[in-house]
């Protein structure tokens, strides 16, 4: 739990890369890697800018309106802040959920996670992993996947257009959807609607069965290089069910440290600030958090797949907790610590997520007429759900007018600032450290990056943009080399 | 039966000019075209090559930084893609996604740029992005008729 190469001793005397998205909105990633003359590695630090002004786009807002605006704050996640505020303001008004609506709200979960891990998994990783991550970059991309593997890209499409249609009907519109209200749903399934999603719901899970066997079989080709790229020790945190279970929607928080000891469990996340606190530090726009009990330095954990399937005792669908007790038995454990493993764990997560969905879909509940509910009305409400990258926490304070006067967000990219930041600094002194640098070198940087899926809060994406620039700066500042990376990929020198 | 021509837009509707996209959808909509059908999201996504299946042609429309006010208009083909992350993908990538997924070419299809300036999350859309807006619909009413029921008109505007 060190911070080697989080500063260098005399970085003035360094040269300078820096792999910087270029982008005219907040939101974006950059990478700075400071090299010696012998291109040694001395400091690496990953730079986000998160989520800003965020509180300004929701104080004053009346409450009942906070579900759909969160949306706007994430393109990549919406459904997660939708159900996340939900959850916030069912404790605004007082209201313990009805049986249908709860179910209602948990299938939109899993069509959000399914359909999450699907893009990330097919769309996004499955490139580095079937073509290798240093490999020409004109291949290792999704199209390339498609051609190389048309089979597995097409199952990869259909089951993100699944989990798109479970949305579809459940959040009443496949964007900005409604269908989580304070108290409730406003809308059940029609027996139509339940139907229509209950006749691909088996074919979900097989091929969610599919994909864990695929990545199993990476790991199986590649398991000393997958179980050492970036590999780091670390707390982990996630929601837990009474009983110990995986549950995405909701539960008490867990943590272990990396022996998998108990740090805290079934923690009532209305009291988040009783176990977490976030550090600042002065290079990094993004805030650190960290466990109170143990301090800003030791107490930083990581969250998301890999978290989850470690900390729960079991998952509560059987051919995912089957999957579970053979990641965790594979190489006498060593998969469930290693980086790499967020990708099998996530593998794991979206069958779970489609097993899911296919038993919600034979509840009656979800049919239901009773929707809303509503009880003593409070001023402050926190809801905590484990969102496809992880833990997300949304805090609001209401005043007697009904409008929000504080809004604090805790999003999962921020939980894992600390471990991605550790991620890139084993990759960058496994890979980088005496090399003469290329694309395909800092590809094993983006690669530790993929693992955690970091939003980078995307949702405004005009034409125009340059996402990626590297610059080689010597220690007297002078630009040494560029690399440009253009909107489509193509890399160009200048 | 599907309608023969798709209009693709996408933006946060939260985040100024990027609103540009699903404003114009709301246009078209409003002149209920029989032939057209609109959609929008976020951005685009590999999804939605299966969008354009069992179209005659496609408009995708999107806010830009560089395009020419008030907004550009040009054919897309099918087109590799090896962005740095697929959080979004360009229409040329969706072209080829499809051509890939469907082993066929995939329907005519266009870019309309509308240029915007400012893209903040809460702010509204600009004066100067909204009389791009307007220039956009207005030549949108003369363009669709034509592509629905007759010749393509593929020059720009």
């Amino acid at each position: 739990m060190s911070f080697e190469l989080e500063t260098a001793a005399h970085p003035e005397k360094l040269k300078r890369i820096a792999i910087e998205p270029v982008s005219r909105v907040e939101g974006h990633g950059k990478v700075t890697i400071l090299l010696d003359e012998d291109n040694q590695v001395h400091q690496v630090r990953l730079h986000i800018v998160e989520f800003r002004g965020f509180e300004k786009f929701i104080q004053g807002r009346p409450y009942w309106e906070v579900p759909v605006m969160v949306q706007r704050l994430c393109g990549i996640c919406p459904v997660s802040h939708h159900l996340a505020a939900s959850k916030a303001l069912d404790m605004v008004v007082g209201a313990k959920l009805t049986p249908t609506a709860e179910k209602l709200r948990r299938l939109m979960h899993a069509g959000q996670i399914l359909q999450s891990h699907a893009l990330h998994f097919f769309h996004l990783s499955s490139p580095d992993l079937m073509f290798g991550f240093g490999s020409a970059v004109a291949t290792r991309n999704v199209v390339g996947v498609i051609a190389a593997y048309p089979d597995v890209a097409k199952k990869g499409v259909l089951l993100r257009k699944y989990g798109q249609e479970i949305i579809r009907h459940t959040a009443g519109k496949r964007v900005h959807g409604t269908g989580s209200v304070p108290g409730g749903v406003n809308k059940s399934l029609a027996v139509e609607e339940r139907d229509l999603l209950l006749k691909d719901a088996y074919q979900m899970v097989a091929w969610s069965r599919e994909a864990v066997q695929l990545i199993r079989g990476l790991f199986e080709k590649n398991l000393a290089e997958y179980n050492a790229f970036g590999r780091f020790p670390s707390h982990s945190m996630s929601l837990v069910r009474a009983d110990g279970a995986m549950d995405l929607y909701h539960g008490g928080l867990r943590a272990r440290d990396a022996d998998g000891q108990l740090i805290f469990d079934h923690f009532n996340y209305e009291r988040y600030w009783d176990v977490i606190s976030e550090d600042v530090k002065p290079w990094s726009y993004m805030k650190f958090p960290f466990m109170k009990a143990l301090g800003p330095e030791r107490g930083w954990y990581r969250v998301g797949p890999l978290a989850r399937v470690a900390n729960c005792d079991f998952i509560p669908t059987p051919l995912a907790d089957k999957a579970r007790e053979e990641f965790l038995a594979y190489d006498g454990g060593s998969v469930a610590g290693a980086t790499l493993g967020y990708h099998w764990a996530r593998m794991i997560e979206m069958l779970h997520a489609a097993e899911t969905i296919k038993d919600l879909l034979h509840d009656e509940d979800i049919l239901g007429t009773d929707l809303m509910a509503k009880g003593e009305r409070a001023q402050r409400g926190v809801g905590v759900i484990e969102a496809p990258r992880g833990t997300l926490i949304h805090h609001y304070r209401v005043n007697e007018d009904d409008q929000v006067i504080r809004a604090n967000l805790i999003v999962s990219t921020t939980h894992n600032n600390q471990p991605m930041n550790e991620a890139i600094r084993q990759v960058a002194k496994q890979y980088l450290s005496g090399n003469k640098i290329s694309e395909g070198l800092l590809n094993h940087i983006e690669v530790a990056i993929r693992c955690f899926d970091p939003c980078l809060s995307c949702a405004t994406h005009a034409l125009g943009q340059m996402p990626l620039e590297v610059s080689l700066i010597d220690a007297e500042g002078k630009l040494l080399d560029r690399m440009l990376k253009n909107q489509r990929g193509a890399c160009l020198t200048e | 039966m599907k309608p023969p021509i798709l209009i693709f837009a996408w933006g946060n509707p939260s985040r100024g000019d990027d609103a540009l996209g699903p404003l114009f959808v709301e246009g078209i909509e409003a002149m209920n075209h029989p032939a057209v059908e609109c959609q929008t999201d976020f951005q685009l996504q590999v999804e939605h090559a299966l969008d354009l299946h069992g179209r005659e042609r496609v408009l995708f429309v999107d806010a830009s930084l560089t395009a020419a006010a008030p907004f550009s208009f040009s054919p897309i083909f099918p087109d590799k893609d090896a962005s740095f992350t697929t959080h979004a993908m360009t229409p040329q990538a969706i072209l080829h996604t499809y051509t890939q997924l469907e082993s066929c070419p995939p329907p005519p299809s266009w870019l309309l740029a509308i240029r915007g300036e400012s893209f903040e999350l809460g702010e509204p859309v600009c004066p100067a992005a909204k009389l791009n807006l307007a220039a956009a619909i207005i030549w949108a009413r003369s363009w669709l008729p034509v592509v629905g029921f007759g010749e393509l008109d593929t020059g720009t505007p």
